[in-house]
């Protein structure tokens, strides 16, 4: 168990922002207690700090999971979110989705192109209740 | 007018008026030092302290009354009370001077009370050799050997070995006499010879059979075969430090790793675990402030980089257009493009920091 480096914490970040854009800054800093990352067998936990105290009096090889993981680092060193994330993302979340073109390129594309990617999407789920399985 | 003499008089009179004033002020300050009370060097205890002073031991049998919002400094008043009467008690021990009569004050410590563990385990025993074994055998006891023998045939008294020693003269092999059973063509001499060599031999052999089995100083570092890669490792580890500098300066084999990185000093250093998490918050946010702000930052590395190479470009524009006036006229060179590309290509892995020569 350990802190996460500088780039790790950027890729984390990084990741995060796309979600919850400049939101992160009240994951990092809450008024109702002290939480930090803390990285463990490559994946990465939220922890209060009063958990990270106990779980420092566990040994490392046997302790399984603390906190609330957000998610792994690949073996390349890419950050994966995971759906465990959510609970926190959620309250934050920014809008639909991801622009698949510019705005210069969305005037000029023909009517069937992809224009967004809509990763965040929540009301899908919702809408489309019944053709979904 | 006689003004320098009273002035110098008076210049004099002046000083030593002023030294003394300085002097006196001085004594003045260390009286007063002296009678303010510092902190006192008697200490209170309920219970008398055990000392241990082979091992410069304080026991201290008191509870503790070190809880609450002053703990920090109860402990810390706790620590030098104790201490105190450590070092009283020190001052308490017979004393001398270390080297000579202007060395330092040495005491001379008791026996130490408290035995402390082992920090490695026992060595084992080592194996008796074959000679040992058999002597262990047959109930031989060591005797002790004489330096002189007498020698009957020099009638004197001669060394047990070494320049002139008994039964080493030289001259005594003019003749072997034939023993009874033995075959007369048979040459004496180089049968003597013959016993002699395999006697040595032998001895070798049991030596290094000695030594193999670990009976001998030096076990575990004698090359049998059948040694563990630990146990190998071990080997060329005493192998390399055993030179005049102490393996500094040893190559390393072709296959060998490198060296371990210092003792103290890990490959890859972490923040601790539960170092100053404000601290740790507020670099999060520094660099959340970095990402958000969508302005690209400074890459110092390219920037050094770009900068080299556009030198580096005037400095090839300049060359190539000496070269084309003083050699060959009207040919076109290619060589200034590619030279410049070139060296921009080859340059472009430099750190940023490099110092420009």
């Amino acid at each position: 168990m350990r802190p996460l480096t500088e780039e790790e914490t950027r890729a984390l970040f990084e990741k995060l922002a796309k979600y919850i854009g400049e939101n992160i800054q009240l994951l990092v800093d809450r008024p109702d207690g002290s939480y930090c990352f803390r990285l463990h067998k490559d994946r990465v936990y939220y922890v209060s700090e009063r958990i990270l105290k106990v779980a420092t009096s566990i040994p490392g090889d046997k302790l399984v999971a603390l906190g609330t993981c957000f998610g792994k680092f690949t073996k390349t060193q890419k950050f994966r979110l995971h759906v465990t994330a959510l609970d926190y993302l959620a309250p934050y979340a920014k809008g639909f989705g991801v622009a698949a073109k510019s705005t210069q390129d969305c005037r000029k594309v023909d009517p069937m192109a992809i224009v967004v990617f809509h990763q965040a999407d929540v009301g899908e789920y919702v809408r489309h209740e019944e053709t979904l399985t | 007018r006689g003004k320098p003499p009273a002035r110098g008089e008076r210049l004099a009179g002046c000083l030593a008026a002023m030294a003394a004033l300085c002097v006196e002020e001085l004594l003045a300050r260390a009286e007063q030092r002296e009678a303010e009370p510092h902190r006192s060097v008697a200490v209170q205890k309920e219970l008398e302290l055990e000392f241990d002073l082979g091992n410069l031991l304080a026991l201290d049998r008191n509870p503790p009354r070190a809880a609450g919002a002053q703990r920090e400094s109860r402990l810390r008043s706790l620590a030098r009370d104790n201490t105190q009467l450590l070092v009283a008690q020190l001052w308490g021990l017979p004393a001398g001077r270390a080297e000579g009569a202007t060395g330092p004050l040495v005491a001379q410590l008791p026996e130490p009370f408290y035995r402390l563990p082992r920090e490695k385990p026992l060595p084992r025993p080592r194996p008796p050799t074959r000679w040992e074994q058999f002597a262990r055998l047959k109930g031989i006891r060591r005797r002790k050997r004489t330096s002189l023998v007498w020698d009957e045939a020099a009638k004197q008294w001669r060394r047990r070995w070494g320049y002139a020693r008994a039964g080493g003269d030289p001259a005594r092999d003019w003749l072997i006499e034939v023993p009874a059973g033995a075959d007369p063509n048979e040459d004496q001499f180089a049968k003597r010879l013959r016993d002699k060599r395999e006697k040595v031999a032998r001895n070798e052999f049991n030596r290094l059979r000695n030594i193999a089995r670990g009976a001998l100083p030096g076990r575990g570092l004698h090359p049998t075969g059948h040694q563990s890669r630990a146990e190998l490792g071990r080997a060329t580890q005493v192998a390399r430090v055993s030179t005049a500098s102490l393996g500094r300066f040893q190559p390393r084999l072709p296959k060998e790793p490198a060296a371990p990185p210092p003792r103290g000093g890990k490959k890859r250093r972490f923040e601790p675990l539960l170092g100053d998490l404000a601290a740790e918050r507020s670099r999060q946010l520094e660099l959340l402030r970095g990402l958000g702000s969508k302005k690209p930052p400074l890459d110092l590395t390219r920037a050094v980089n770009k900068q080299l190479r556009e030198e580096d470009a005037q400095a090839a524009k300049g060359k190539g257009k000496k070269r084309g006036q003083r050699g060959k006229r009207g040919r076109q060179r290619p060589g200034g493009g590619k030279g410049k590309k070139g060296g921009a290509r080859r340059q472009q892995q430099r750190p940023a920091g490099r110092k420009r020569s």
